[in-house]
């Protein structure tokens, strides 16, 4: 995938006093594809069952209860959306910033020498989409920067290259 | 280690960066910077049998001769545990003893228990390298926990009364991740008064042949609570007077209500032992609060029966919080509240009037000014409409040093962050706040603590997000080095 980093974040741009704006870099549709399905799936379902159990055992007229997961399922088509857009991140000369939310809005700075650990997370459902979730923790608990629904290829690149930069600015506590 | 999160995840998918692999390497010449957590790693050997020294000329103590009586008290809580849990059935094994069965049970028991406290005893051995506090210990399993010296936060010598009447004092240092299986309990209390000073004098980086004999750093007092003004700061806290109505009407309303004893005493002395713990609990606990300074950092010695002695080494605070109870306004007293990674102290004034703590704060954080009322930003006034009422105690002030912010209308609390201790900055925004052009600015620091400016404007928020950033970015570059004496 290709990413919005830019050139200038070498070791030259670190001393640059200029500070361009970022450049932002979104997620691959793979998250949404996989978040959409599991609606699908489990709403399908639910409506399924909504819709045909009250039909058969109370009459026609109770089927019109499916109508409330259907729209469930609708609605959570579009919000999945508006959240898999709001999501993006991106790599400044000195810091990562990770955006996200629509309604509650979330905006995250982590220098990157305040890096202590950073974890390339997958599990099976992730995996069988080809995703996969960087996570950077500090050495406070209440950062909460993860990036999901990345290519592992990216996941990676981004992995060594927080790694190297971390390593570069390294501060304590 | 610590964090929950970090332990999650397949381990191939790691990655350790900054400095994992510089602490198992051991490599000294990052100057203090590195950051990481793996200083408090207590690594499990299982191959090594005996008790023989690791090898390398290293002198390996024992703790003091009485630890084993530590744990006396414990059969005999379980045993008085069980009587009073089931009487009945006691009641009934009591009356089946005979008095051959005991002195047999006895016999058995005790030799047991004394030689299980003695080998505990006798395979816990601590030594002090040019780096390191090495503890080893554990009979069947064992133990070995290497504690990075440059990386202390806090070393606590504490005397609990019978380790006063003995004569010994347990010590700990205080590193992130150090639990309470890594204190040294119990120690010879001139013996841990000397063993403090050489941990201290080792990570400051004094030379290694001397840092055994340079003894205590001399001190200089800052400040003393005197008992009269502790006991009246008590009697003008909220939370006294609340747990102690409580504590008299909600069981007098369940008497009248049920008319039922034991219900009434079930929940009668929890309320008593709350307020108890938050009156008597805390005076006898923060009697004598004495607070000094020396070369090794900051000095905090109290307690009555208990006898606790803190040093925090320089550059060591993450936050201080001065707090302000509406009754202590009038006097101009405040309480100042400090977090330091891995330690579980948290008061570094229990009362003082504003001056005097002010100057203690500005001991802990050099070149920080405290923020006066007219220095702090209100919130916008349409925050009034997020918020009502309590917007009015919202306050944000940045300097050079400290992001400093105030929230609280009757409980006033100003929590001061220098930058470089900030690892993380996040603005958050909910659909009201949206609305009325609103946002916070939540700043975290290392010991797992989070300072939010409430209610700023959101364009004003936005620009503190990228400026707290930068500014804690190089904040750290005229942060006191981990070894400060170097």
């Amino acid at each position: 995938m290709e990413t919005g980093s830019p050139d200038d974040t070498g070791t030259a741009g670190a001393t640059e006093p200029v500070r361009d704006q970022p450049v932002w870099t979104g997620l691959p549709p793979g998250l949404l594809r996989m978040r959409r399905l599991l609606l699908v799936v489990w709403l399908g379902l639910l409506t399924l069952a909504a819709g045909l159990l009250p039909g058969l055992f109370l009459g026609p007229f109770w089927a019109a209860l499916a109508l409330l997961p259907g729209a469930l399922l609708a609605w959570g088509w579009v919000m999945l959306e508006r959240n898999w857009r709001s999501w993006r991140y991106a790599e400044r000369a000195d810091d990562l910033l990770i955006s996200r939310g629509v309604l509650w809005w979330e905006e995250t700075v982590v220098p990157y020498g305040r890096m202590q650990l950073v974890e390339v997370t997958s599990g099976p459902v992730e995996r069988h989409f080809g995703l996969a979730s960087v996570q950077l923790h500090t050495a406070a608990a209440a950062t909460d920067a993860t990036i999901p629904g990345l290519d592992p290829a990216e996941a990676e690149r981004l992995r060594d290259r927080l790694t190297e930069l971390g390593e570069a600015r390294s501060a304590g506590l | 280690m610590t964090r929950p999160g970090a332990e999650k995840g397949p381990p191939e998918a790691r990655n350790g960066p900054p400095g994992a692999t510089d602490a198992a390497a051991g490599a000294e010449d990052r100057s203090g910077a590195g950051a990481d957590m793996s200083g408090a790693e207590g690594r499990l050997s299982g191959d090594e049998s005996g008790a023989h020294g690791p090898g390398d000329g290293v002198v390996e103590r024992r703790l003091h001769p009485v630890t084993p009586l530590r744990r006396a008290w414990a059969p005999v809580a379980v045993i008085v545990g069980w009587a009073v849990h089931d009487p009945d059935q006691a009641q009934r094994q009591l009356s089946r003893l005979t008095t051959t069965t005991l002195l047999l049970g006895l016999a058995v028991l005790i030799p047991a228990a004394a030689l299980y406290g003695f080998l505990t005893w006798w395979f816990t051995h601590f030594a002090v390298t040019d780096t390191e506090l090495r503890i080893r210990t554990g009979l069947l399993f064992r133990r070995t926990a290497h504690i990075r010296l440059e990386r202390i936060q806090a070393v606590d010598v504490t005397q609990p009364l019978l380790a006063r009447v003995a004569g010994v004092a347990k010590l700990k240092l205080d590193v992130i991740g150090t639990g309470k299986k890594d204190e040294l309990a119990f120690l010879g209390a001139d013996e841990a008064r000397a063993l403090r000073a050489e941990l201290l004098a080792r990570a400051a980086g004094l030379a290694p042949e001397t840092a055994h004999e340079v003894g205590e750093a001399p001190s200089r007092q800052l400040l003393r609570v005197p008992p009269g003004v502790l006991a009246v700061s008590l009697l003008l806290t909220g939370a006294t007077w609340g747990t102690l109505i409580a504590a008299v009407v909600v069981p007098t309303l369940l008497w009248l209500a049920t008319h039922n004893l034991w219900t009434v005493l079930a929940t009668a002395l929890p309320l008593l032992g709350a307020a108890g713990a938050s009156s008597a609990g805390r005076f006898v606990g923060e009697y004598d609060w004495t607070v000094a300074e020396s070369p090794d950092g900051l000095r905090l010695d109290h307690g009555l029966l208990d006898r606790v002695h803190e040093t925090v080494p320089p550059g060591r605070v993450q936050t201080v919080r001065i707090v302000e109870p509406v009754l202590w306004r009038r006097r101009g007293w405040v309480r100042v509240e400090l977090d330091v990674a891995g330690s579980s102290n948290s008061v570094l004034v229990p009362v003082a009037p504003r001056e005097i703590a002010e100057s203690v704060v500005t001991r802990v954080l050099p070149g920080v000014t405290v923020p006066t009322d007219a220095m702090l930003w209100r919130a916008p006034r349409r925050a009034a409409r997020c918020r009502p009422l309590w917007w009015r105690g919202y306050g944000l002030a940045v300097t050079d040093a400290v992001f400093a912010a105030r929230y609280g209308l009757l409980r006033r609390s100003l929590a001061l962050v220098p930058h470089a201790k900030v690892q993380s900055v996040r603005l958050t925004q909910g659909p009201w706040q949206r609305a009325l052009r609103l946002a916070d600015v939540r700043v975290d620091t290392g010991a797992n603590k989070t300072a939010t400016a409430r209610l700023r404007d959101a364009d004003e928020a936005a620009r503190l997000l990228r400026a707290q950033a930068e500014r804690s970015r190089t904040g750290r570059r005229d942060a006191l080095p981990d070894r400060w004496m170097a």
